[in-house]
């Protein structure tokens, strides 16, 4: 049992991270990955609603009716988000003004309600719970280091606080305000991606398609 | 003891129910709904003293940085002692001085019939729907001298309401400074009308040009510092066409003839401007 949970807490870190194989979340990956703060915030909230909506949805796993099953577990999972909000608001207020929306945008994570479906449903509620904290692991573990690359190269800083000496206070880095940006999460994700293929040969897919050699015999 | 059984025995049978059975389905929503809606309420009744206090703060702290009174050092409550909140009756532009301004709730105000006006549609740039009679304005002092005025603003962006503070210099013209302590724009494109960099371009603009008529606004783009307007422009926002129009409007709203004009032209012709 103890051997399980700890794959099922290490297998979602790289091996089978929601983010560069399962490519799923990455919508908020994106948006809340500019500075470290916002990062480890969001990496709490997200972890803490995973693990505990797949234990409350696996423990009522064998009572849920099939024709309501994605309601029910739509609605655990957006009661544990309020929650969250509210802890939130009261104990973290900056953190939460700065993360507005995207607490709320929770919800409709796919890492979540995926992992309630695909693993929650079927197996006991400890598991699921571990499952939750793994995936909500991997998941933090790819936000946190883009919000490092982000932070660092657009703004200079880690946490707010200045590490390299940017050129429009006196110093020599030009900031790279590109890296501030949406986009800049593409390419951070997509080279993180390319790098845990490259290592873990067994990650890379299949093409979907081949490339066929044309051979023009016949006369236009 | 009896009745105990009983109740397990519906309890049992229900669950002993085929999931897809109808009642179960119903019970088990019912059931799934109540245990959800007391959670959600209990977690936001029992933390709202304390959000409340934050927003509280938070409010001082947004007055205090748009007068560029704030550092990590500043004892917000004590420094905040030195601002004078006063309410001003915005059809004449004179102090109301008959409600205790400290505990009136200008955003409960607007909401209520008695103690607002409706507005038309040609006043309403800000998209407002009404506003209330009397505005709260935070005047700063040193030693009795008015040294700048901070008047609170809100008006609609993108997708949410904007609600900021605009201070002015005491010549009340000149502005000192732009800050939105609460929307919900698309961070990043919008967002960034938190940004310092894009406040700070606020400062010294002046509202109003030499006859009085209300002259300032975001433009698209960058402003043009050879041409005469420029002492009234601000940069739009790149990205963020409709939330830099909206915060254009809600600026030219409250400092118009509906809302703060009055007020502010009394001040200016009591200064000597």
């Amino acid at each position: 049992m103890a051997n399980v949970i700890k794959s099922s807490v290490i297998d979602p870190l790289i091996d089978n991270n929601p983010i560069t194989l399962q490519v799923l979340g990455v919508c908020s990956a994106l948006a809340v990955t500019t500075n470290m703060m916002a990062a480890v915030i969001m990496s709490i909230a997200l972890t803490t609603v995973t693990a505990f909506s797949s234990a409350f949805i696996s423990s009522i796993r064998n009572h849920i009716p099939s024709s309501i099953r994605i309601i029910v577990q739509m609605t655990i999972i957006a009661s544990l988000v309020i929650v969250v909000d509210q802890i939130l608001k009261a104990y973290a207020y900056e953190a939460s003004k700065q993360l507005s929306v995207f607490v709320g945008l929770i919800i409709t994570n796919c890492i979540v309600l995926g992992r309630a479906e695909a693993f929650a449903m079927k197996n006991p509620p400890l598991l699921s719970f571990f499952d939750g904290i793994g995936n909500g692991l991997g998941y933090s573990l790819i936000l946190l280091v883009v919000a490092f690359f982000r932070e660092l190269l657009g703004a200079g800083k880690l946490f707010g606080h200045q590490i390299i000496p940017v050129a429009n206070e006196g110093g020599w880095y030009i900031p790279n305000g590109l890296m501030l940006l949406p986009p800049s999460a593409f390419f951070v994700i997509g080279l993180l991606i390319w790098l845990i293929r490259s290592v873990k040969k067994e990650q890379v897919e299949p093409a979907d398609y081949q490339i066929h050699q044309v051979h023009r015999t016949e006369v236009l | 003891m009896t009745e105990n059984t009983q109740k397990q025995g519906i309890i049992g049978q229900i669950l002993s129910l085929p999931n897809d059975n109808p009642t179960k389905t119903i019970i088990v929503a019912a059931l799934l709904c109540l245990v959800c809606s007391v959670l959600v309420s209990t977690s936001a009744i029992a933390l709202k003293s304390k959000q409340i206090v934050n927003k509280q703060a938070d409010i001082k702290k947004n007055i205090l940085a748009v007068t560029g009174m704030l550092n990590a050092k500043t004892d917000i409550d004590k420094v905040f002692e030195q601002f004078e909140i006063q309410l001003v009756d915005l059809e004449t532009g004179a102090y109301a001085t008959d409600i205790d301004a400290t505990s009136y709730d200008q955003r409960k105000a607007a909401g209520d019939p008695a103690q607002s006006i409706k507005l038309t549609k040609e006043q309403d740039i800000a998209n407002i729907g009404s506003r209330a009679k009397l505005a709260k304005v935070y005047i700063l002092k040193e030693d009795n001298a008015i040294k700048q005025v901070v008047l609170p603003i809100h008006g609609y962006g993108l997708w949410s309401t904007l609600y900021g503070f605009i201070s002015f210099e005491n010549d009340f013209n000149t502005i000192s400074g732009l800050r939105f302590y609460a929307h919900a724009e698309t961070p990043g494109l919008g967002g960034e009308v938190d940004n310092p960099k894009w406040r700070q371009l606020w400062q010294g603009k002046k509202a109003f040009d030499q006859n009085g008529e209300l002259k300032i606004k975001v433009i698209r783009g960058h402003v043009d510092y050879k041409m005469a307007d420029a002492q009234h422009q601000v940069d739009g926002l790149s990205g963020a066409s409709l939330t830099s129009k909206g915060v254009s409007n809600l600026v030219n709203y409250w400092l118009g003839d509906n809302a703060f004009g009055p007020y502010l032209k009394k001040m200016r012709s009591e200064v000597g401007n």
